[in-house]
């Protein structure tokens, strides 16, 4: 389908799209933030950037509500920003401080906020999948009406909670959709080598799982599956496992020389399909925002993170004898 | 007081829970109209359905992250894992989520879950069905531990535990599923931290778990008849434990068996002797602390090597013995 046909399907107003477009920006303005704080030694530990990722994060989120909820993964930041997770704790819970969503216990890779369905990021690949499914059936035995997504990248589809899972909630028909990132690596193992397999969607059928594989640096593409999939899924029609192919910028993790892919390979994600710029383009042409209005959420992105900043370094430690609690109910 | 089994008392916590709170519900491989691999469940189909009831594939990484999932928004699973050592398979799930999840997220999560896990040997299944792997969760700060030596208080601690707001790991003894005991009709539970002292006496302390504690009761009985005075503990919950009524028993009697069927090596009785010794009940030692556990080999298939792998009541008997020596 074109965008334009797509724009009209999906029936999005024009403050929809500009909350979508600042979500995006939002996302980046942070990672590049943390990227800088991670150079002037103000992080500890390591983090997983998103960075390229952003269409996937805000496209998947924007069918859901509140109650709705989502799992998440080690490369979780857009994730919790587009399910609406605040930016200020979560920089703060980075900085581990006792003002972030995890009094500073958690840091990148256990950001958590269950007022926003964000049932946490998490350091274990495929761990959310399973967890996700124990979601959506409490959502089923309760009839609570709230569907699941789980995210997860390419290299979680090789584990077997992976596949346990997706069984799992077909045979229940459960209300949850998996969420597949290809980025096209695992670290350093590219799709290519870790599957012999033509698309991550292909898995799917061997579950009677509906499956599909789209454009997840198209936003509006991104949008429309998971609709669907949240139609399905609130319907009573069970799972739906979507493949959105995607690019990560940056390296794996912060130690990452990228020495397992080219740079011209990196150089024609960044340039032909920048997520952002693609929906830039699409909100200009379609005269839902114009040049001057892009600069200006640009500038308000930025403003949001220097304010996350100060507050996360404004705030103390945690004090030490936090350190023996919340370990039991 | 009527007498019911081990596992008929496992099955009525549950069943009793179940129709107080309609958030329980009990998840496993097989434990529908077959009733479990030892019938722990037979008949609870009947009663409450297939929703609650819920028959899983052989899916362990996949039940027990959902047992966790279903647990931090909401229900309060039960999840049978059909011989303990499938645990293992599961391992993620409890170590690393249900066990962290409130700590990491800064308290604005709970996991109030309960696994039951069929556990020990003496049945013939050979090394990959008889471990007891229960020290193994007791390092594992976030998890309690329960390991219940007879009927009445199966009955009692599994209450607790379904009620407890954190993860719960359920050690079943599988060759005390038959044995019988006085248990209540009624509801009521034993809160999980306290010891029970299953033989009062005054010369030797026994500090002995789960199927252990019967045998440690049997072996004091023929004591008695050689003037020693035998008292046995059981802890019933290895986390929390019950550090004073261990250490005033010792206080009393001066002198300690440790004892428990998992391997010797690195067990939970070991750190029962850490305990003591760390503790001013050394003081009160008339002898050295003696452990007696299963040997460092996995459970064998041969009848005679089996038991031989684990404490037996003549070496209960013949341990004391030393220790009064001593
Ligand atoms: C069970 C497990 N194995 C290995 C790792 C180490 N690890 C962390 S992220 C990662 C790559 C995951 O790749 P993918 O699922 O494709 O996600 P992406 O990083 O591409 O977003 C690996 C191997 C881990 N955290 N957990």
């Amino acid at each position: 389908m074109s965008n334009e046909l797509l724009f009209q399907e999906l029936g999005l107003d024009n403050q929809d799209l500009k909350k979508m477009l600042y979500d995006m920006i939002l996302i980046r303005k942070f990672e590049e933030t943390l990227k800088q704080l991670y150079q002037q030694g103000k992080i500890h530990g390591t983090m997983h950037l998103c960075i390229g990722q952003e269409a996937t994060a805000v496209g998947a989120c924007f069918p859901l509500n509140n109650e709705d909820k989502i799992t998440s993964t080690h490369r979780g930041h857009g994730h919790s920003i587009a399910k609406g997770t605040d930016v200020n704790k979560m920089v703060a819970e980075l900085l581990g401080k006792v003002t972030g969503h995890c009094k500073g216990k958690g840091g990148s890779m256990h950001i958590a906020d269950m007022k926003v369905g964000n049932l946490g990021a998490n350091g274990i690949v495929a761990a959310g999948l399973p967890l996700g499914v124990g979601a959506a059936l409490t959502s089923k035995m309760k009839e609570l009406g709230y569907v699941v997504l789980c995210f997860f990248g390419d290299g979680a589809t090789n584990e077997g909670a992976f596949h346990e899972s997706l069984n799992l909630a077909s045979i229940w028909k459960l209300p949850i959709i998996f969420f597949c990132e290809n980025n096209l690596y695992g670290m350093s193992g590219s799709i290519k080598e870790m599957t012999n397999i033509e698309s991550i969607a292909v898995r799917g059928s061997s579950y009677g799982i509906p499956s599909e594989t789209i454009n997840g640096n198209n936003i509006l593409e991104v949008i429309k599956a998971t609709q669907d999939a949240v139609e399905r899924a609130k319907q009573g029609n069970g799972p739906t496992l979507i493949e959105a192919e995607t690019y990560r910028w940056e390296g794996h993790s912060r130690s990452d020389a990228r020495k397992y892919r080219t740079r011209e390979e990196e150089k024609e994600w960044k340039k032909a399909k920048d997520p952002i710029d693609a929906f830039k383009e699409i909100l200009v042409s379609n005269n839902v925002i114009n040049e001057n209005e892009f600069i200006e959420l640009n500038e308000k992105a930025q403003n949001q993170m220097k304010e996350a900043v100060e507050y996360a370094e404004k705030s103390d430690d945690p004090s030490l004898d936090t350190l023996m609690t919340d370990i039991y109910a | 007081m009527r007498e019911i089994s081990y596992s008929e008392a496992i099955k009525e916590a549950m069943t009793q829970v179940m129709r107080e709170d309609n958030d329980v519900f009990i998840m496993g491989e097989d434990i529908g109209v077959y009733g479990g691999a030892f019938g722990v469940t037979s008949g609870m189909i009947d009663e409450f359905g297939p929703e609650r009831v819920r028959i899983t594939p052989i899916s362990e990484a996949a039940i027990s992250g959902c047992a966790v999932g279903s647990a931090m928004t909401g229900m309060r699973p039960i999840l049978e894992i059909q011989f303990s050592d499938f645990v293992v398979i599961a391992m993620d799930n409890i170590v690393n989520q249900a066990a962290k999840m409130r700590y990491m997220f800064g308290g604005k999560a709970k996991v109030p879950m309960v696994v039951r896990l069929p556990a020990g040997s003496g049945a013939g299944f050979a090394a990959q069905h008889s471990q007891s792997l229960e020290a193994w969760m007791t390092h594992i700060p976030g998890l309690k531990v329960v390991q219940p030596s007879n009927a009445y208080d199966a009955k009692g601690l599994l209450k607790a535990a379904i009620k407890d707001d954190n993860p719960v790991l359920f050690y079943e003894h599988k060759m005390l599923y038959n044995l019988k005991g006085d248990v209540p009709e009624e509801s009521y539970e034993i809160p999980l931290g306290v010891a029970d002292i299953k033989r009062e006496g005054k010369d030797i302390t026994i500090i002995a778990t789960g199927m252990m504690v019967n045998h440690a009761v049997e072996a004091a009985q023929k004591l008695e008849q050689e003037g020693i005075d035998v008292e046995v503990i059981d802890p019933r919950t290895l986390v929390p434990l019950d550090e004073k009524a261990i250490l005033e028993s010792v206080k009393k009697t001066g002198r300690v068996l440790v004892v428990y069927e998992a391997v010797k090596r690195g067990g939970f009785g070991t750190e029962i002797v850490s305990l003591i010794a760390e503790s001013d009940a050394f003081d009160y030692l008339d002898a050295p602390i003696l452990r007696l556990g299963g040997v460092e080999a996995p459970i064998p298939y041969n009848p005679k090597l089996e038991k031989a792998a684990i404490p037996q009541v003549s070496d209960i008997y013949q341990k004391c013995l030393e220790l009064m020596n001593k």
